[in-house]
């Protein structure tokens, strides 16, 4: 569904994404693991173009992007179709926590107000929220504004879903929330691409976990055979660092 | 030493107080019309727009660079001896014109200056969610920048509220001017000045109330 060629971004002198090459297929959870730094948001931000990417192309269903050749109808078009969830959630301060899932649907779709208010109301009951519809970010707590922005994510009803930590910018009493919301997005099915430190909720909902070190993809395969039998030594030591950290 | 004529200064305040709609339609019509010029020059200073970016900042420069008094003079004695066609204009219209460019000129500013504070978040989750640029500033970035910039407009908004008596120069009757026919007859120079310094004076707290209601008001959505 989503196909991803030579896609490669640089910050002044240091390349951050290396040629990556990664595909897709509809229904699949992908699960990006790696030390910090290593390119795993860039590669996120460059699908959705929040970062451009120098070259590569990006292809999802239809709709081909050549980094180097990109419109921005093309990148508008991209970003229509896929779906952000950010590390410190970034909720529009100035929109109740209904009005920022409301606000793709409204201005971008152009959907009928009152049938985006259905929406956003049937999301936020669904993210247990129903009763915080009309407080503004401000007065959430940061589980609550997460849920919200993976609400507003829901809302889109995109094609891909990139998740960019979702979960590493709360306290630890607010994680298990969130991460059981992402779980039942898992359960349909969605399109899932997620950037997480959370190693045992990766081996549960992933069917590929991916393993990123100096902006390239060092090794990919089932949570299973990444978590159990990795076999670049990159690979092992990460994992073997983050286990002693108890995170795992 | 004579003593204050206070009679005279009650009997003076209904004759100056029938100027003060002059005086705020002036300031009302000449800060929307800035607010407008002044939010275009500030969302291409951040965008910058190659070379109209130029105009804006020589504009802008300027407008801030020269007095008040010296641009209203420029356009309303100046302007026409070059530019027939301006000698049909009157001195309500120049001044509320010279109002317009003078503070457009700060208010680009400080509403630049604003907009480059709202949050990168907020630019971030716009573009992600797939909005156009201009989407994008008018429903997440100028409202939030609004707030950010707005207790500095009210400010300019005061200070162009008293900036219209230079209106005055331009030979229009307004609360200055009546105050000066009338002293011109009564040779109670003070006492007229100190009515239109109290009406004045009064206006601004009145608005420094609105002010704080409003700061209020924008506020809620980021109470805890």
């Amino acid at each position: 569904m989503i196909d991803i060629r030579g896609l490669t971004k640089r910050f002044g002198h240091q390349t951050v994404l290396d040629g990556i090459d990664l595909s897709i297929e509809a229904g699949e959870r992908v699960v990006v693991i790696g030390p910090s730094g290593t390119g795993k948001s860039t590669l996120l931000r460059c699908i959705n173009f929040l970062d451009r990417p120098d070259s590569g192309t990006i292809r999802l269903s239809n709709l081909g992007v050549d980094a180097k050749a990109a419109s921005r109808a093309d990148i508008l078009a991209l970003r229509r179709r896929t779906a952000f969830v950010f590390q410190n959630y970034a909720l529009f301060a100035n929109r109740t926590a209904k009005q920022n899932i409301m606000e793709a649907l409204v201005t971008v779709q152009k959907q009928p107000k009152a049938e985006a208010e259905k929406r956003a109301l049937a999301i936020l009951a669904e993210t247990g929220l129903s009763e915080r519809a009309d407080s503004y970010p401000a007065a959430l707590s940061g589980g609550q504004q997460q849920r919200v922005g993976i609400g507003r994510a829901m809302a889109i009803g995109a094609e891909l879903m990139l998740f960019d930590e979702p979960t590493s910018a709360l306290d630890p009493e607010w994680v298990g929330e969130v991460l059981d919301l992402m779980r039942r997005i898992a359960e349909r099915r969605q399109t899932m691409l997620i950037v997480t430190h959370e190693m045992q909720f990766a081996r549960e909902i992933a069917d590929r976990v991916l393993f990123m070190d100096g902006g390239r993809i060092v090794e990919e395969g089932p949570p299973d055979a990444i978590f159990e039998n990795a076999t670049d030594p990159r690979t092992r030591a990460f994992l073997k660092r983050v286990r002693s950290d108890g995170s795992a | 030493m004579r003593a204050l004529d206070l009679d005279y200064m009650l009997g003076l305040v209904p004759v100056i107080l029938g100027y003060v709609p002059l005086t705020l339609f002036m300031a009302a019509v000449a800060m929307v019309l800035a607010l407008l010029l002044a939010s275009l020059m500030a969302v291409e200073r951040v965008i910058k727009v190659p070379v109209l970016d130029g105009f804006v900042r020589l504009f802008i420069s300027f407008f801030r660079g020269t007095p008040l008094l010296v641009q209203l003079f420029l356009f309303y004695y100046g302007l026409p001896q070059i530019f027939a066609f301006l000698t049909q204009i009157d001195g309500v219209t120049a001044a509320i014109m010279g109002l317009t460019l003078h503070f457009s000129a700060y208010m680009a500013e400080s509403i630049r200056a604003a907009i480059v504070g709202v949050d990168r978040s907020q630019w971030e989750a716009a573009e992600s969610i797939g909005m156009t640029r201009g989407q994008m500033m008018r429903r997440i970035i100028l409202p939030q920048a609004g707030r950010i910039a707005a207790p500095t407009l009210v400010n300019y908004f005061i200070d162009m509220i008293k900036s219209t008596s230079l209106a005055f120069t331009l030979g229009v009757t307004e609360m200055m001017g009546a105050a000066q026919k009338e002293a011109a007859g009564s040779f109670r120079y003070f006492e007229a000045f100190l009515v239109v310094a109290i009406i004045y004076w009064v206006m601004v707290e009145l608005l420094s109330q609105a002010q704080r209601q409003l700061e209020g008001r924008l506020n809620r959505a980021f109470a805890r």
